[in-house]
């Protein structure tokens, strides 16, 4: 009973939880124009920085298109470098507004080489106001290094609950800084990346709803750049994991269902053994009813207890997942309210309980007294 | 105060139980022996109003209780006899104490822990009032039995087979106790057995 409720809740609880995080983190963001490639892996590592990104392009191919009156707001990012699994994101202060990320300790970073934390790295990775780090070239902390030059943290902003919370923010003109540095002493790839800026992606916000409709098929057809829209292929995201949920929730209704199977037979069984006991107490005085109430109760209180006991095991699952997932993803999942799903999976429980039990509990209006004591 | 007059009973066709008529005062005690068989306990049954009848009287002062109906028989089980079965079970989640409890409230009456106490010291067990029943020997177990069977002052006190799992010690020692609880609450006290250690004790014998 209890696995089969924790299962269930879990697997809701979970699946809630992506929704929500991914609903959040795209929640006004438009279009992405990237480089060409998967328009999912676009999504993916520019809204919620965790797939590798696409390829760069040229900052002012993306300007032109963010010259288009449909557009308000083009906000570049620049990614490549990392410290300690914590990507560096190059942006502008745009980039705060959107995620409504307020400072909590120190400043804007202003000058060459300055940046901003957001409030999980800064846990995580021990940083504060003042230090410095050298940053891994790559995505991953392995990376090479790149030792010359160390960043300087200036501020470290507020727990936002979104993606924010796991970058280290920079401006632009420091990631192009350390890669040009760095160029230098590969000569043979200085003719290409020096000449123009590049960046990663650009987030792109709209007017109007009429920007959806034209832009994105435009820039798909007629030019370098790949759009995404975010909207579309995290909802194709879903439907390709909701299969799994799904098939998941429907092996933990199987559990419950077994479950209330075993509590029906334990029941069944522990009401033979106590026969003679429920005919003592008939002799003594105890209607049936009473004493059918008195098991039905004992079916309820079963399923309660497993019930709690499910919802517990949940919460200490997803804590443990969610600890796993922010070492490996930097995404951070909690949330431990009851969801409305739970009520319905309580009164699931309920019933599945009250039936298991009353089942065999009829048995309690068969019983001969006289027989009973007579011959247990 | 108990007066039975041609009892008859049949489980089947086959065979009918006739019972002689008896009769029983406050605070005396009537003897029932039989070998088995002979439905010692379906004449206890009868008097404990688990069975009904085919034919005949029961009268507990001078009530008529054999034409009552279930559920009346069961309010009258609970308030005016007090019952002790061969075996002794209890209900086994629940204390001595609370099984001796469990016949007050069974019986809608208010839980009397003093009641329950006096007993206990009587029977000499008062120590084992918060262990499990399991835990108890059957000589200690028979008391307990006795305990419950007088939590709500009956007028008739009946026995099935009280001694036949105990040995001689235990034997006369619960049957003192027996007898001198019905005599303090001033019970008749029915003893139906087919112990023939117990014949030597008791004036009014009936053999079946």
């Amino acid at each position: 009973m209890t696995l089969g409720i924790a299962m269930i809740s879990l697997l809701m609880l979970l699946g809630k939880q992506l929704q929500d995080k991914f609903a959040k983190n795209i929640s006004g963001i438009d279009l992405v124009v990237g480089a060409k490639g998967s328009p999912l892996q676009l999504i993916l590592s520019s809204v919620y920085q965790i797939d590798n990104p696409t390829g760069n392009v040229y900052l002012d191919d993306v300007a032109a298109i963010a010259q288009n009156p449909l557009v308000k707001e083009m906000i570049p990012l620049s990614m490549g470098d990392n410290y300690q699994g914590f990507r560096i994101v190059g942006t502008n202060k745009k980039y705060f507004e959107h995620f409504k990320a307020k400072i909590a300790s120190g400043k804007m970073f202003k000058g060459n080489l300055e940046v901003v934390l957001g409030a999980s790295t800064a846990q995580n990775a021990n940083l504060k106001v003042g230090d410095t780090f050298a940053s891994s070239h790559g995505l991953d902390s392995e990376g090479e290094k790149h030792a010359e030059n160390n960043y300087k943290v200036v501020g470290v902003l507020e727990y936002n609950n979104s993606v924010v919370d796991n970058l280290i923010l920079t401006s632009l003109n420091s990631v192009w800084n350390i890669h040009e540095h760095k160029d230098e002493h590969h000569e043979e790839e200085v003719a290409d990346s020096t000449i123009k800026r590049e960046i990663t992606s650009a987030i792109i916000k709209f007017r109007s709803p009429m920007g959806m409709m034209t832009m994105p098929r435009n820039i798909n057809q007629n030019s370098k750049l790949q759009a995404a829209v975010p909207a579309i292929e995290v909802n194709r995201l879903f439907e390709l994991l909701g299969i799994g949920i799904e098939g998941l929730q429907f092996l933990a209704a199987v559990i419950m269902l077994i479950s209330g199977i075993s509590v029906f037979v334990s029941l069944y069984n522990s009401l033979k053994e106590r026969k003679y006991e429920m005919a003592l107490m008939l002799s003594m005085g105890a209607s049936r009813t009473r004493l059918f109430l008195m098991l039905l109760l004992e079916g309820i209180i079963l399923s309660l207890l497993g019930f709690i006991a499910g919802i517990a095991l949940s919460r200490i699952g997803i804590y443990l997942i969610s600890n796993a997932l922010s070492k490996k993803f930097h995404f951070d999942v909690s949330q431990f309210s009851l969801q409305t799903g739970e009520i319905y999976l309580f009164v699931g429980a309920l019933l599945v309980g009250i039936l298991a039990a009353a089942i065999p509990s009829i048995g309690i209006y068969r019983i001969n007294i006289s027989k009973t004591l007579a011959t247990e | 105060m108990l007066a039975c007059s041609e009892l008859s009973f049949s489980y089947d066709t086959k065979k009918t139980f006739n019972f002689p008529s008896f009769s029983c005062e406050k605070g005396e005690t009537l003897l029932i022996l039989g070998n088995s068989g002979t439905g010692k306990t379906t004449l206890l049954h009868l008097l404990a109003l688990l069975l009904t009848p085919n034919g005949g009287s029961i009268k507990i002062n001078n009530n008529e209780l054999a034409t009552l109906s279930a559920k009346e028989a069961t309010k009258m089980r609970a308030n005016h006899l007090g019952i002790i079965y061969q075996k002794p079970h209890f209900v086994s989640s629940l204390s001595v104490l609370d099984n001796l409890l469990l016949a007050n409230y069974l019986a809608d009456r208010k839980e009397s822990k003093e009641q329950a106490q006096k007993l206990a010291t009587n029977l000499g067990i008062v120590g084992l009032l918060d262990k499990k029943t399991s835990m108890l020997s059957g000589g200690e177990q028979q008391r307990v039995s006795i305990a419950r069977a007088l939590m709500n002052n009956p007028d008739v006190i009946l026995a099935d087979e009280p001694t036949s799992n105990l040995d001689d010690e235990n034997c006369e020692k619960v049957i003192q106790l027996l007898e001198n609880q019905s005599k303090n609450i001033g019970a008749a006290l029915v003893i139906v057995t087919h112990d023939q250690r117990l014949k030597d004790n008791f004036k009014n014998i009936i053999t079946l």
